[in-house]
């Protein structure tokens, strides 16, 4: 995207930058932590504890992690053929509620093996849906996909809590809520599968839709990098003139990608609705869909990065919110902190700390051991 | 007709208290977005700028000092987002959306912190607020005409003034400008700076003149819709100013709506008036309705050549 820069190792590239710039963020937040007065290792230590510290916590990090992988796939596959989807949010809002719908028009009827496929296809077909109005306007009328994403966020809400409050509240409801999925709408908890297995676990809100997590991520792997589309839709990412030059069509790789993105942001509401709240609810995407970019940027893209990644976010919000229950004087958003942070060191600022390893690099090595490929950066 | 004149008088009053923000975030905006820095992060600027302005005011007691907290907290925004896009060539999207993100967060975990009220800062009394000038059920605050003067003004310097050449002309083609002798990178950060000067009053604006203190995510997409009157005016400054007026005016008469029966279509959604400033940009950017062209070297990064 930007012009060439001095190309570093390939070790450098993928692994020491990206740790630099997370150590970046990480300091910042630690000096925020001192400034409002707590000790950022006391902190640290709640942090960890409460993330990984028992079966329950473990549970409830896993749980968080499905939705970052959901939306850090889903800005990763747009970030490979040029775009920046921000409109994860919204994706994921009408994505929950096409399952939602879905299961409020069939679960009366239908047994749970055909309900939950429908409701996840739902899901996708939704998100994709909101995705390619985007698409459609960028591909074929020229309009800025970050600036049409944007407003569409907006819109997905305004028009969820419209249906919300009108049309689908339960009746006799005062908040504005669907009425409750019947038992074959409900995704079974993780606690329930692996206790038919009989692996014993504590019960959290981790939930069948971490394998379908793992499946996208395996999924998205393949299509990207081991099918001729994939291969496509990363040249269009590269160099668009020279996919058009190679018979690619732009408007349908456009379409493709954004409707992958879609669909996979749409998976959020499957992990939310059928998962966890088993009723439609507003604001259950809380955010997911724009750390979706710090996590795709963290994961530099890769489908085992963003798992990698997602697995730190989790860890973040699960931890995060004990550790605000345990020191009163930080609260939950403290993760959103990180979260911000972390965009702007490993994403805007993410060749800050290239001169200083550089000039370290060249202080150790001969000339000649330098790498002459850069790996790929996750640019949008 | 003393009742018609009375209500008329309240819609404008009620649109104008809420396009103030507005107005101010726009030209803010344009000033960065005419230099080639494109601005999401308007949003998180202004809400940092509203977090401290409610802090400063509610600890020091001064209105003033209030709104210059502000303005500093948005100007150091202003600076990371140029540190990110000018200095260091970073993706201009990917460092708006960080400060969104960013502004948050921060403004709650501080104002937990601080006031230890769930991210509130404390009701400030009136003596701590920017109160109205001339009309107290108008609630024209002097930021209000800081806002009306801000168009004309803008648009003199974009338009009349050597920087405002200077800026357009490093928005369209920096190399030209750089080829002339000029800072590039000089001229940016000031259209950076300028755009952050605004936010800050913008701002201070939601939390001391219009609200008596600052409340979590309190901008509410505010600064993007901004973002839109920038679009709809195709980036102009009195026909950004003329979209801001109907996204205010749209705004007024949704709460006026709510649970009204309209003749002959029952009640208007108000989720509908609501969306509709997103929804007319889209439909504009589109080219429904006319063309909106961005300037030319928005959002790429420049590189001097050595």
């Amino acid at each position: 995207m930007s012009a060439p820069r001095r190309p570093l190792p390939a070790w450098a590239e993928i692994a020491a930058l990206p740790l630099i710039n997370i150590a970046l963020a990480f300091v910042t937040v630690g000096i925020i932590v001192r400034i409002i007065g707590v000790d950022p290792f006391h902190a640290l230590r709640f942090l960890v504890v409460g993330a990984i510290g028992s079966s329950e916590a473990i549970g409830y990090t896993l749980y968080y992690t499905t939705n970052f992988i959901f939306t850090g796939l889903a800005v990763a596959v747009a970030f490979h053929a040029g775009l920046f989807n921000i409109g994860g949010e919204g994706q994921a809002y009408i994505g929950g509620l096409g399952c939602g719908l879905a299961i409020l028009a069939l679960d009366r009827f239908l047994p749970a093996w055909l309900m939950i496929p429908l409701a996840i296809v739902a899901a996708a077909l939704f998100g994709a849906a909101w995705a390619a109005v985007p698409a459609w306007l960028q591909a074929w009328r020229g309009s800025h996909i970050v600036i049409t994403t944007i407003m569409f966020n907006f819109v997905a809400s305004a028009l969820m809590v419209y249906l919300m409050v009108n049309v689908l509240i339960a009746p006799g409801s005062m908040t504005p809520q669907s009425r409750n999925f019947t038992a074959s709408g409900k995704l079974p908890s993780m606690q329930e599968v692996l206790g038919a297995v009989g692996i014993q676990v504590a019960p959290s809100a981790l939930n069948l839709s971490v394998v379908l997590a793992v499946f996208c991520c395996v999924a998205v792997w393949v299509f990207l990098w081991h099918t001729p589309w994939g291969y496509e839709l990363r040249t269009m990412g590269h160099n668009p003139e020279a996919a058009v030059y190679a018979g690619t069509s732009l408007k349908r790789m456009t379409m493709l990608a954004m409707c992958l993105s879609g669909a996979l942001a749409g998976f959020v509401g499957v992990n939310e609705l059928m998962g966890v709240h088993q009723r439609i609810v507003l604001d259950f995407p809380a955010g997911y869909g724009f750390a979706g970019i710090a996590v795709a940027l963290m994961g530099r893209s890769h489908p085992l990065g963003i798992v990698l990644a997602a697995l730190l976010f989790g860890a973040l919000q699960q931890g995060g919110a004990e550790l605000a229950f345990e020191i009163p004087t930080i609260t939950r958003e403290m993760v959103v902190v990180i979260q911000g942070l972390i965009i702007l060191f490993s994403g805007a600022l993410a060749h800050l700390p290239r001169p200083w390893l550089q000039s370290l690099l060249a202080f150790f090595s001969s000339p000649r051991s330098r790498g002459e490929v850069p790996a790929q950066r996750a640019e949008g | 007709m003393d009742e018609a004149f009375s209500f008329v008088f309240l819609m404008f009053a009620a649109t104008l208290r809420v396009a103030t923000p507005l107005v101010l975030c726009a030209m803010g905006g344009l000033f960065s977005e005419k230099s080639g820095i494109v601005d999401v992060g308007l949003e998180g600027k202004m809400l940092m700028a509203a977090f401290f302005a409610a802090a400063t005011a509610a600890v020091t007691g001064s209105a003033w000092l209030g709104v210059a907290a502000a303005i500093l907290a948005a100007e150091a925004m202003a600076l990371l987002h140029g540190f990110a896009c000018i200095t260091w060539r970073g993706n201009q999207v990917v460092s708006g959306v960080a400060i969104n993100i960013l502004a948050a967060g921060l403004t709650v975990v501080l104002g937990a912190a601080w006031f230890a009220r769930g991210g509130q800062t404390p009701a400030l009394e009136s003596e701590q607020r920017l109160m109205p000038l001339f009309f107290p059920r108008a609630g024209d605050s002097i930021l209000v005409y800081v806002a009306l003067a801000s168009v004309p003004l803008t648009w003199w310097i974009i338009e009349r003034t050597r920087f405002g050449l200077r800026l357009r002309a490093v928005g369209e083609m920096p190399l030209a400008v750089d080829a002339a002798g000029i800072s590039v990178a000089w001229l940016r950060y000031r259209a950076v700076l300028l755009c952050g000067l605004f936010a800050g009053l913008a701002g201070a604006y939601l939390s001391i003149a219009q609200n008596a203190g600052f409340s979590r995510d309190m901008t509410a997409g505010q600064g993007f819709i901004a973002l839109a009157a920038i679009i709809f005016g195709k980036w102009r400054p009195f026909p950004a100013f003329g979209a801001c007026l109907i996204f205010g005016l749209l705004d007024a008469v949704a709460i006026r709506l709510q649970g009204v029966q309209m003749p002959g279509m029952g009640e208007v959604p108000v989720q509908l008036i609501q969306a509709l400033p997103y929804l007319l940009t889209m439909f504009l950017l589109a080219g429904f309705i006319g063309r909106a062209v961005a300037p030319k070297a928005a959002g790429v990064p420049y590189e001097k050549e050595h």
